[in-house]
C-alpha cells in the first residue's frame, strides 16, 4: 500500500473581516500530517478548526501562509484551493442528498466527475455497500433509514472516490453514545482498508484517542497548536482499548491541555464560529 | 390484528369529521327553517339539494365549470411556463436578481383583481383580460417560492456536491432544482388557490360566463339557492385542483413521502 496524502499546514492564518470587525480565527497554524494519518483535531469550540478544514477543502481562502498537499501547493492567499474528489468533505449535520436514493448519492461523486458510466457506478457502488453492510437500504431515501445508517451512507460515498484525504467535521456529533461507538467502528474499517489520510474534527476526547494515531490540541481562538500527542496504540483497535492504562494515561494528558484551552475560551465569551 | 387497529382509528376519524360536518347541515337546515335573522336568509340545504339537482342536467351548469377551467388552466399553465425558469434563474444568478428583483417587488404588491380594469382595457377580448389576471395570480407566487426555496437550500449541500467534484452546471440540475422542488410546489399549490380567487372575482366583473358569473346571475335573478350551488361548485373546483397539483407533486418528490 503505497500512502499519499500528507498534508503541509504552514502558518496558516485567516482573518474574517465581518463589517470590519477583524477576527483572527486562525494564526500563524502549522501541522504536519504525514500520508495515511489519521489525525483528530482537538479544541475549545469556535476556535478555528473548522476554518482550517474548510481551508483545506477548499471552500474558502486563507489570508496567509499556505496549504500543501504531497509536496505541491493547495492553498494560498493568492491561490486558494478548489474543491475536489481528492479531499473530501463529511459534514456535522451529514449531507447525504435528501432527493436522492443512498445509492444514487453514493454514485452522485464517480458520476459528476465523468469517472465511470451510469452501469458501472451503479454495480461500483452496490459492491462498496456491500462490503460496507449497507447493502440492505441502497434503495431508501436518506429521511427513511437511521442517522447512524446515514452517517455510514455518507462515509461510503465519500471514499468511493478514493480520496486521498477524507476531512470530517464533527461527524458524530449527534449520534448517541451506543450508536456512536458502532460508527467509530465502522469508521476504522474503512480506513484500515485503504488507509486515506483523515482530518478528523471533534470535541469528544474519548473519540479522538480511540480513534486518532496523532491528537492536534489546538489553543482557543486564534487557532495554533498547543500540543502534538501520538497516540501509539495498537491498530486495528476495538472498545476494549478503552480500559487499558496506555489509553487512560493519553485521556488524562488530553483532558488537561484541553481543560485549559476550554476554561480560556469560556472565559473570554467564546461564540460557536 | 395491527390492521384492525389502524382501520378502527381511522374510521373514529372519519365519525369526528363526518359529525361536524352533518352538525353544519343540521343547524343550517334549522336556521332556515325557523328564520333565525341573519343565517336565516341562506337557503336551506334542501333548497339548495333540488336546485343543484336541477342544474346537474343542465348543460350550462357544465359549461360554466369548463370555461372557469379552461381559464384556470391556461393562466396557470403560463404562469408555470414564465414563472418557473424566472424563479430559477433569479435564484441561481445574483446579477439577474439584482437587475429584475426590483421590477418584481413594485409589481406583486398590487394584487391581481386590481388589475382586472385595466386588463380589460389593454386585452382585446374579455377571455384573455381573465387568463392574465388569472396567470398574475399564480405567477409572482411561484417565482417568489422558487427564489426562496433556492436561497434556504443548506450550503452543506451546496459544498458537498462540490466536494464530490461536481461542476456549476451538475450542482444547479442536480442540486438546486430538487432541493426546491419542495417549495416549488408549495407556490404552485398556493398559486393555485389564488388563481381560482381571481377567475371568480374576474368572471362576476367581466364576462357572462364560467362559474363566477354563474353565482352572480344567481344573486342578479333572485335565485339564492344557485348562489350557494356557485360557491359549493367554486369550493369543490379549487380543491380538486390544488388536489391534482399535490398529487402530481408527490410523484416527483418521493423522498418526502414515508418519512
Amino acid at each position: 500500500m503505497t500512502l499519499s496524502g500528507a498534508i503541509s499546514i504552514k502558518s496558516a492564518t485567516k482573518v474574517y473581516d465581518p463589517d470590519g470587525a477583524r477576527v483572527l480565527a486562525l494564526d500563524n497554524c502549522s501541522m504536519e500530517i504525514g500520508p495515511g494519518e489519521f489525525s483528530v483535531v482537538v479544541g475549545p469550540s469556535g476556535c478555528g478548526k473548522t476554518t482550517l478544514l474548510n481551508a483545506i477543502a477548499g471552500f474558502h481562502a486563507l489570508t496567509g501562509g499556505e496549504i500543501f498537499l504531497d509536496g505541491q501547493l493547495l492553498s494560498s492567499q493568492e491561490k486558494p484551493a478548489r474543491p475536489g474528489a481528492d479531499r473530501i468533505v463529511v459534514f456535522q449535520n451529514g449531507a447525504l442528498f435528501p432527493w436522492l436514493t443512498i445509492l444514487e448519492n453514493i454514485t452522485f461523486g464517480p458520476l459528476a466527475q465523468k469517472k465511470l458510466d451510469p452501469a458501472a457506478a451503479k454495480a461500483r457502488a452496490l459492491e462498496l455497500l456491500e462490503t460496507m453492510g449497507l447493502a440492505g437500504i441502497a434503495l431508501d431515501y436518506p429521511g427513511q433509514v437511521s442517522s447512524g445508517m446515514r452517517r455510514r451512507a455518507e462515509i461510503a460515498r465519500a471514499m468511493i472516490n478514493s480520496p486521498k484525504v477524507l476531512l470530517l467535521d464533527e461527524p458524530f456529533r449527534a449520534l448517541d453514545a451506543l450508536t456512536k461507538t458502532v460508527a467509530h467502528q465502522f469508521l476504522l474499517e474503512v480506513y484500515d482498508r485503504t488507509r486515506p489520510t483523515v482530518f478528523f474534527i471533534t470535541h469528544d476526547l474519548d473519540e479522538a484517542i480511540f480513534l486518532a494515531s496523532k491528537v492536534y490540541i489546538m489553543t482557543t481562538r486564534p487557532a495554533t497548536v498547543k500540543l502534538v500527542l501520538d497516540i501509539n496504540l495498537p491498530r486495528p483497535r476495538d472498545f476494549r482499548l478503552l480500559a487499558s492504562r496506555d489509553y487512560q494515561r493519553l485521556r488524562e494528558k488530553c483532558r488537561e491541555a484541553v481543560r485549559t484551552e476550554a476554561l480560556k475560551a469560556f472565559s473570554a465569551g467564546e461564540r460557536e464560529m | 390484528m395491527k390492521i384492525n387497529f389502524k382501520k378502527l382509528t381511522k374510521s373514529k376519524t372519519l365519525k369526528r369529521g363526518l359529525f361536524s360536518v352533518a352538525l353544519f347541515f343540521i343547524l343550517w337546515e334549522l336556521s332556515a327553517k325557523f328564520k333565525v335573522p341573519v343565517i336565516g336568509a341562506v337557503p336551506a340545504p334542501t333548497e339548495v339539494l333540488a336546485c343543484l339537482r336541477r342544474e346537474f342536467f343542465d348543460a350550462y351548469y357544465w359549461y360554466s365549470w369548463g370555461t372557469s377551467l379552461m381559464r384556470i388552466t391556461t393562466g396557470f399553465i403560463i404562469a408555470q411556463l414564465l414563472g418557473v425558469p424566472l424563479g430559477l434563474l433569479l435564484g441561481f444568478s445574483q446579477k439577474t436578481r439584482q437587475t429584475i428583483f426590483p421590477l418584481i417587488e413594485i409589481m406583486r404588491p398590487v394584487p391581481p383583481l386590481a388589475w382586472v380594469p385595466v386588463s380589460v382595457v389593454f386585452w382585446p377580448s374579455a377571455e384573455m383580460s381573465m387568463i392574465f389576471v388569472t396567470f398574475l395570480g399564480a405567477f409572482f407566487t411561484v417565482v417568489l417560492n422558487i427564489v426562496e426555496g433556492i436561497d434556504a437550500i443548506d450550503v452543506r449541500f451546496l459544498r458537498a456536491a462540490s466536494s464530490l467534484g461536481a461542476r456549476r452546471k451538475d450542482i444547479f440540475w442536480h442540486v438546486m432544482l430538487p432541493a426546491s422542488l419542495p417549495s416549488v410546489l408549495v407556490g404552485m399549490t398556493v398559486g393555485m388557490g389564488i388563481t381560482w380567487c381571481v377567475v371568480v372575482a374576474a368572471e362576476m366583473i367581466a364576462t357572462n360566463t364560467g362559474l363566477g358569473y354563474l353565482t352572480w346571475r344567481g344573486y342578479v335573478a333572485g335565485e339564492f339557492p344557485l348562489i350557494v350551488v356557485g360557491m359549493l361548485s367554486i369550493g369543490l373546483a379549487g380543491y380538486l385542483s390544488s388536489g391534482i397539483i399535490r398529487r402530481i407533486g408527490r410523484r416527483f418528490t418521493p423522498w418526502l413521502t414515508g418519512q
